[in-house]
């Protein structure tokens, strides 16, 4: 199967055809095409995960039967040291060729793609099942099946890619159907616009990845191929700078599709879409294809950045700003899915930071763990706003006290929130504790401490948006109740999920299955995952993290108590001005439209507007009142005696000359076009007696 | 054989196309004459395509060709569009532009 | 040689009288006819031509598809089949002055520019025309030289296609 993984992203593309055309007339609308599709691929994604992992070991087994653990701690890194490099599948054909440059296209099959497969196939296998609920009745639901299966295609298109140009082209084909999916109900006009706003900054950052691209292509000696362009990077290949440049376009690319701060703002926006399209793209899937760029050409980041020298890299800066500012902005939506939306912003700059800190691992894993609970959460709002509150996601109008009326989506929503929370021994704990460890020991201390204070932020808006969901009194007018099976089942999947993904990579335990099957089939100078357990570090983000759980709690259920912190918005002015601050989400989008558009377009409508006042109109009324004298003399003297005569006179012949001209202007092409070839024919001739 | 034979035919042909679009009325007819015009220019082409031992000529004939199937796309539909609207395909109907 | 010179005049008078035919013919059916025989008739000239590939491409779109969207067009407009309505306009006079002028400027720069200028289509030399002519040549040719033109009209065609669904659909 890892030479066959074509196959895997074939299925969907299948299914998209299949969905299109006759769709419209199976009993249930096309949907079960999706499902089986998808859970064909699925069951292929397993089968290539087992194979790859037998793989792993044998190779393993014949270095001399290496321990298991030892393998786990940064094995190839010390390569030289009796380990073996586990190397990729490559499986290619010729695409096209052009130039002398053959490009190919086909799979590359390593840890990290069979870890993506699993991923993607099973939430998008899992969002199919929920959305046959969730959809039900909808005007469009066949197409959204297509547009389900296109994207599950391009997805994972984008996971086996064996060369960049073979990435950037599943790139963009999820970026088409995140547009498409966000504008599924375009009636409305604030979700078209919505769909616009996605795709346009999304494609800002596209620009630089493309940019990327091409530099890399260069600075790998002609190759887009990803194995290539990553021992050249590694190796140093035409100098540091290139690598700098190419290093510096692609993260923009990354900033672009993950949500990282400048570019993150259409993410919140991008929640228009139904609520399972924003579980799977825009929080376990397309979203993360910045960080699988990121892991998939690592080298380049490497070389580029110096990440093995420590200090700062733009990475990780732009990484730990998104952490913070993400987890703020959190705090003041009322929007459930718009809390879920700034925290997976949060969250992609914890995966960024990791890869900026060196924490290869860290990064991979945190998106794998990611997946599972973020997904959980989403499912779960949808559940919640399905048969809770009548298709609203405003927490403050249509929620509250709903974990009475729904017990399984209250029970896995608060393993989701636990589980992203970081606590102890759900998976959120794992994925974060390898990061923050990994920061500390490469020298990153600075970025550890960002990450504790995510850690606090992200426990205390979970505790909000739990306790303003589920706890409390029902505010909404309606009959809530627990939804239907298709959507608690996928609900409970997750939910396990969320409870052992942890456990495929716990350190403390010295299970480090994760690292051992998934790390990168390129040898690193330095070691990027073999950190160990730091329990001090651990137990101490815990802590953060139940206190800060403590906090919130006690401030948002007991406010009626803690009467001097309620409205303490309203009464403080610095805090006032915090609130209103995030509210406006930092400004960002007044900056884009207004001062960067308006900006631009401003200065140069006044400048314009300065020099039409004062220079022309100057020179106007100063030619107009030279020319007023000199009329008033002309008008007595020439004007009324001879030109007058003239002009007169003039007149007269023109008309006449009109007149005899218009039948020329018939408005009858064909009399043109006789026109236009006898003018030829005289040029011509003209041209071969004088030429 | 003399490279002229081939290219007076084409000039002939031409000059025969140039009258069918002056003087036909009906706007699939002017097409026609049109495809009569781009034809003759082919023979052109693959005449000095012979005479210079190039393919160069070839090649553009058939881009020739390629696009003479696009305007004749084009074209039907803005005849289809003056049938629509004036209820006629002829061409001296369409007279807004007089002067 | 001979042989040759006799196919070449046989189908250049077809030709001609076929073209006369389009631009004259009373019957619009008769005149998608008359084009038939021109297109086949260049067709055939390329082939004495040696352009072998470029006149099959010629018979498959022009004759093939260009021919049957004419029928196509004459149908949806109701072209009058019999002459009820004369097919030409009220300029034919200064049109057949205009074209005749061009035909007689076009000639006489003809054969003062080429004169008697041989094209060699017979013999040793003949059999490297078929070199020129080959599909494989032109492919070549087109795919390496010619391939930013080549994209080009890849995407001149795209813009027809949208441009003519845009124009003839009823809204």
């Amino acid at each position: 199967m890892l030479e066959y993984a074509w196959i895997i992203p074939a299925i969907p593309v299948l299914s998209f055809v299949v969905i299109l055309f006759f769709g419209k007339k199976m009993p249930k609308g096309g949907s079960e095409i999706g499902i089986f599709a998808v859970g064909t691929s699925f069951m292929l994604a397993c089968i290539t995960a087992v194979q790859w992992f037998q793989r792993v070991e044998n190779a393993s087994g014949k270095s001399g039967g290496a321990a298991l653990s030892a393998f786990g701690k940064g094995l190839f890194a010390r390569a030289g040291e009796g380990g073996v490099i586990v190397q990729p599948v490559v499986s290619t054909v010729r695409w096209f060729q052009m130039g002398g440059v053959t490009v190919s296209i086909g799979t590359r099959i390593d840890g990290l793609a069979v870890m993506m497969l699993f991923v993607v196939t099973l939430i998008s296998l899992l969002v199919h099942i929920y959305s046959t609920a969730y959809l039900h009745d909808d005007v469009r639901f066949t197409y959204y099946y297509a547009a389900l299966s296109l994207f599950t295609a391009s997805m994972l298109t984008l996971v086996v890619a064996s060369n960049t140009l073979q990435l950037l082209v599943g790139w963009e084909l999820v970026g088409l159907c995140s547009f498409m999916l966000i504008g599924h109900w375009w009636e409305e006009q604030a979700n078209t616009n919505a769909a616009l706003k996605a795709f346009l900054t999304t494609r800002t950052g596209d620009v630089g990845l493309m940019i990327g691209v091409i530099i890399t292509f260069f600075a790998a000696n002609q190759s887009f191929d990803i194995g290539k362009v990553n021992a050249s990077a590694l190796a140093g290949l035409n100098g540091h700078t290139i690598w700098l440049v190419g290093a510096s376009c692609l993260l923009i690319g990354i900033i672009g599709k993950s949500g990282q701060f400048p570019l993150h703002t259409w993410l919140p926006d991008a929640m228009a879409g139904p609520t399972p399209v924003s579980a799977l793209i825009h929080a376990a899937t397309m979203v993360v294809a910045g960080v699988y760029l990121g892991a998939r050409v690592y080298g380049v980041f490497w070389q580029g950045f110096s990440i093995h020298s420590g200090g700062l890299n733009a990475m990780a800066i732009v990484g730990g700003i998104t952490i913070l500012i993400g987890a703020a902005l959190a705090f003041v939506q009322d929007d459930i899915k718009k809390v879920l939306a700034y925290s997976t912003i949060s969250q992609l700059g914890y995966m960024v930071m990791a890869l900026g800190v060196g924490s290869w691992v860290g990064a991979v894993f945190h998106l794998f763990t990611h997946a599972f609970f973020k997904a959980l959460l989403f499912l779960g709002a949808g559940s919640v706003a399905h048969s809770g509150s009548h298709h609203s996601f405003d927490m403050k109008k249509d929620m509250g006290g709903l974990r009475k009326y729904m017990p399984v989506t209250f029970i896995t929503f608060m393993i989701g929130s636990i589980a992203l929370a970081g606590i102890f021994p759900l998976a959120g704990f794992w994925s974060k504790d390898e990061i923050l460890a990994t920061a500390g020991q490469n020298g990153f201390e600075l970025f550890t401490v960002v990450g504790l204070i995510g850690a606090l932020m992200t426990a205390a808006y979970m505790t909000r948006c739990v306790y303003l969901t589920f706890f409390g009194e029902y505010r909404g007018h309606h009959h809530p109740k627990e939804s239907p099976k298709a959507i608690t089942i996928p609900l409970i999947v997750l939910a396990g999920f969320s409870v052992i993904a942890g456990f495929a990579n716990a350190s403390l335990f010295d299970i480090e299955k994760f690292k051992q099957y998934i790390e990168p089939t390129v040898a690193f100078p330095k070691n990027i995952f073999g950190v160990d357990f730091d329990i001090g570090l651990a137990a101490l983000s815990v802590g953060i993290a139940l206190t800060a759980i403590g906090i919130a709690a006690a401030f948002w259920i007991e406010r009626k108590e803690l009467k001097g912190l309620k409205g303490l918005t309203e009464r403080s002015s610095v805090l006032k001005a915090g609130h209103t601050f995030l509210v406006n989400k930092y400004y960002l989008d007044y900056l884009y439209t207004d001062v960067i558009v308006g900006g631009i377009k401003g200065p140069i409508a006044r400048a314009s507007y300065w020099v039409n006042m004062n220079i022309i109109d100057g020179v106007i009324n100063g030619v107009g009142k030279g020319a007023t004298v000199i009329g008033r003399v002309v008008y007595r003297d020439i004007d009324q005696l001879v030109v007058d005569g003239a002009v007169n006179g003039i007149a007269r012949e023109t008309d006449q000359a009109g007149g005899l001209l218009r039948p020329l202007q018939s408005g009858r092409v064909q009399r043109y076009a006789l026109m236009l070839f006898a003018a030829v024919g005289l040029i011509a001739l003209a041209l071969a007696i004088f030429g | 054989m003399i490279l002229n034979q081939f290219l007076i035919l084409a000039a002939i042909l031409f000059c025969i196309g140039v009258y069918g679009v002056l003087a036909r009325r009906n706007g699939v007819l002017v097409l026609m004459s049109v495809e009569l015009m781009l034809n003759a220019v082919n023979i052109n082409l693959i005449a000095f395509s012979a005479y210079l031992r190039s393919s160069a000529g070839d090649v553009f004939a058939l881009f020739v060709i390629t696009i003479a199937a696009a305007e004749v796309g084009v074209g039907l539909a803005i005849v289809l569009l003056i049938y629509r609207n004036l209820h006629s395909p002829d061409l001296d109907r369409v007279e807004q532009l007089k002067g | 040689m001979i042989i040759q010179n006799i196919f070449f005049w046989v189908l250049a008078l077809a030709m001609v009288g076929a073209a006369i035919g389009v631009v004259r013919s009373q019957n619009v059916v008769h005149a998608a006819l008359y084009l038939v025989v021109v297109m086949a008739g260049a067709a055939a000239q390329f082939i004495l031509l040696g352009a072998e590939f470029v006149a099959w491409v010629q018979v498959i779109i022009y004759i093939g598809a260009v021919i049957i969207l004419f029928l196509f067009g004459i149908m949806l407009t109701r072209a009058p089949m019999r002459g009820e309505t004369s097919l030409d306009n009220d300029q034919r006079f200064p049109a057949a002055i205009v074209s005749l002028f061009l035909a007689g400027v076009l000639g006489t720069l003809l054969v003062q520019a080429f004169g008697k200028k041989e094209v060699v289509i017979s013999g040793a030399k003949g059999e490297q025309l078929l070199h020129v002519g080959k599909a494989a040549t032109l492919a070549d040719s087109i795919f390496t030289t010619y391939v930013v033109p080549f994209e080009i009209v890849s995407l001149l065609l795209l813009a027809a296609l949208v441009g003519a669904v845009v124009m003839a659909r009823r809204d």
